[in-house]
């Protein structure tokens, strides 16, 4: 085995062990920072990886309305996050597969999990769930140019269209001296936005009501239920980890040493689950006309970091 | 040093942005009264400390940072208003025009024949961009209040021009065009009480027929 193989090897290793091993404990962090803002004692930091294993436990109940879609979604739904992992840098381990032009590949990877998502709330037949199905589509319109131009920028101030080369670009420090400083800060917050909305946290949208008007994400999983619902929760929980190390990536800079980066990449995690608890114990959720507006504020946000880079 | 000024220059079109995209007043005049102060802070980042910048400074932080916006609150306690209902565009439409004339602003500022050392500055485009912003702001809402704050951010973005020209231009002008803005201030605030007097709302609209 020669050593190129080996840190293939090792970065699959690595990527698997945060996505499948970690990623549950952020909502655990999240709901227990949010539980001690507020005064409660909160439940235990391990309580999704309970959850979810109480879930696979039970049995499933379909309705007869439904069709095969309806069990596809939770399936991509946990199967995409995993696939589009592989091509993100976590932290100084570079991503097992990498080519030119995989950013667009990521991008419409994630893009494709919604859609099942939304195809399998259809399925139901439920107006509830069509109604958040809508929502979650009109949404992800409206994000997906916020990532794409955020992308252009992270390509044309590394010079490079392989998104191993473009998560680097803060790995050196850039963001805090360098020519292309202040767009990458800008960047880094659209990304912290893009990771607040795709994940549905507060400002957009609020994880904990049941009420099914105010929801969009929650209401479309309404009619699963046991290993299904298991596995949109774990697809959740790696997707949300997947998003916050494309935050992560821009802000935390390298020190050389794989192991102190792993470290760090970890704590990084723990200090942003953290920061969205904090984010939504001091924020109250947004009207749904108001989303729109600040999302295309957001993307004109980070045209402008792309003005920027272009000088 | 000249990076700090560069930074600055970021967030005063960064607040441009953010007074194009909000309804409510209050967070408007915060918000234009926060991007006066920073830009006083600019003409003794960019001259050194001497007597010339710092009596700008002082005029600034004085008129826009303190006097204008007490103004400005005083006037919407007065009628009581706290948003802008309905903007004659959209505030979505806004935001768009206001990144298309950023952008254009970035472009156009590098055409021009400027000198060498403010060849790659940030200067003309944040100049520029504020000054854009603001016609927007006036031509688009309906308001006296908010037409008031896009004069203003009009005038902030003639002041980053005139930053430049600090060592040329006379005290006694600068002084002349802070002095001039104040007394427009005061003059928009009797004119906008007289149209709450009269129509009970602040909606310039009501003001379309002459009479003798």
């Amino acid at each position: 085995m020669n050593f190129y193989q080996t840190s293939v090897f090792s970065s699959l290793l690595f990527h698997l062990l945060l996505l499948l091993g970690i990623s549950p404990l952020l909502p655990g962090i999240i709901a227990r920072t949010k539980a001690v803002i507020a005064g409660r004692q909160g439940p235990p930091l391990l309580q999704p990886y309970s959850d979810i294993r109480k879930l696979f436990r039970k049995s499933m109940v379909i309705s007869r309305t439904t069709t095969w879609l309806f069990r596809a979604g939770p399936v991509v739904g946990f199967a995409v996050p995993l696939l589009a992992a592989m091509l993100v840098p976590f932290g100084a381990m570079p991503a097992p597969l990498s080519f030119t032009g995989d950013l667009v590949l990521f991008v419409y990877l994630l893009g494709l999990a919604r859609f099942f998502t939304v195809l399998a709330a259809m399925d139901t037949g439920s107006s509830f769930e069509g109604m958040g199905a809508a929502r979650e589509a009109t949404f992800s319109v409206l994000v997906e140019p916020i990532i794409f131009v955020a992308f252009v920028v992270l390509a044309r101030s590394s010079n490079s269209l392989t998104l191993n080369t473009m998560l680097s670009a803060g790995a050196g420090g850039a963001l805090f001296s360098g020519p292309a400083a202040m767009s990458l800060i800008l960047i880094s917050f659209c990304l912290f936005i893009v990771l607040l909305v795709e994940n549905c946290r507060i400002p957009f949208d609020d994880p904990n009501t049941h009420l099914e008007l105010t929801m969009i994400h929650e209401v479309m999983v309404l009619d699963h239920s046991g290993p299904d619902f298991a596995l949109i929760q774990y697809g959740a929980a790696m997707k949300l980890l997947l998003s916050a190390v494309l935050v992560l990536d821009l802000i935390l800079p390298s020190s050389g040493s794989m192991l102190f980066d792993g470290f760090a990449l970890v704590a990084g995690l723990m200090v942003l689950a953290v920061c969205i608890g904090l984010v939504e114990s001091a924020m109250a959720r947004l009207r749904l006309i108001r989303i729109p507006q600040l999302l295309v504020g957001t993307t004109l946000l980070s045209f402008f970091a792309f003005i920027l880079v272009l000088r | 040093m000249t990076n700090l000024t560069n930074e600055v220059l970021m967030a005063v079109i960064l607040l441009n942005f953010f007074t194009l995209g909000t309804s409510r007043l209050g967070a408007c005049i915060k918000t234009v009264a926060s991007q006066g102060i920073l830009l006083a802070l600019l003409p003794p980042m960019v001259h050194g400390i001497n007597g010339h910048s710092m009596v700008l400074m002082a005029g600034a932080l004085i008129i826009k940072g303190t006097i204008i916006p007490w103004l400005l609150f005083r006037a919407i306690r007065q009628v009581r208003i706290r948003r802008e209902i309905e903007p004659r565009i959209g505030y979505i439409a806004t935001l768009m025009i206001g990144a298309l004339i950023t952008a254009g602003a970035f472009i156009f500022a590098d055409r021009l024949p400027l000198l060498p050392q403010h060849y790659h500055s940030l200067f003309i485009p944040a100049a520029l961009s504020t000054m854009g912003a603001g016609f927007i702001m006036l031509i688009t809402r309906r308001k006296a209040i908010t037409q008031v704050l896009g004069y203003l951010i009009l005038e902030n973005g003639i002041f980053i021009f005139g930053i430049l020209l600090v060592e040329a231009m006379p005290l006694m002008v600068e002084a002349g065009v802070l002095l001039d803005m104040l007394v427009a201030i005061f003059v928009m605030g009797i004119v906008m009480d007289h149209i709450n007097r009269e129509y009970s709302s602040i909606n310039t609209e009501h003001l379309r027929l002459l009479k003798e």
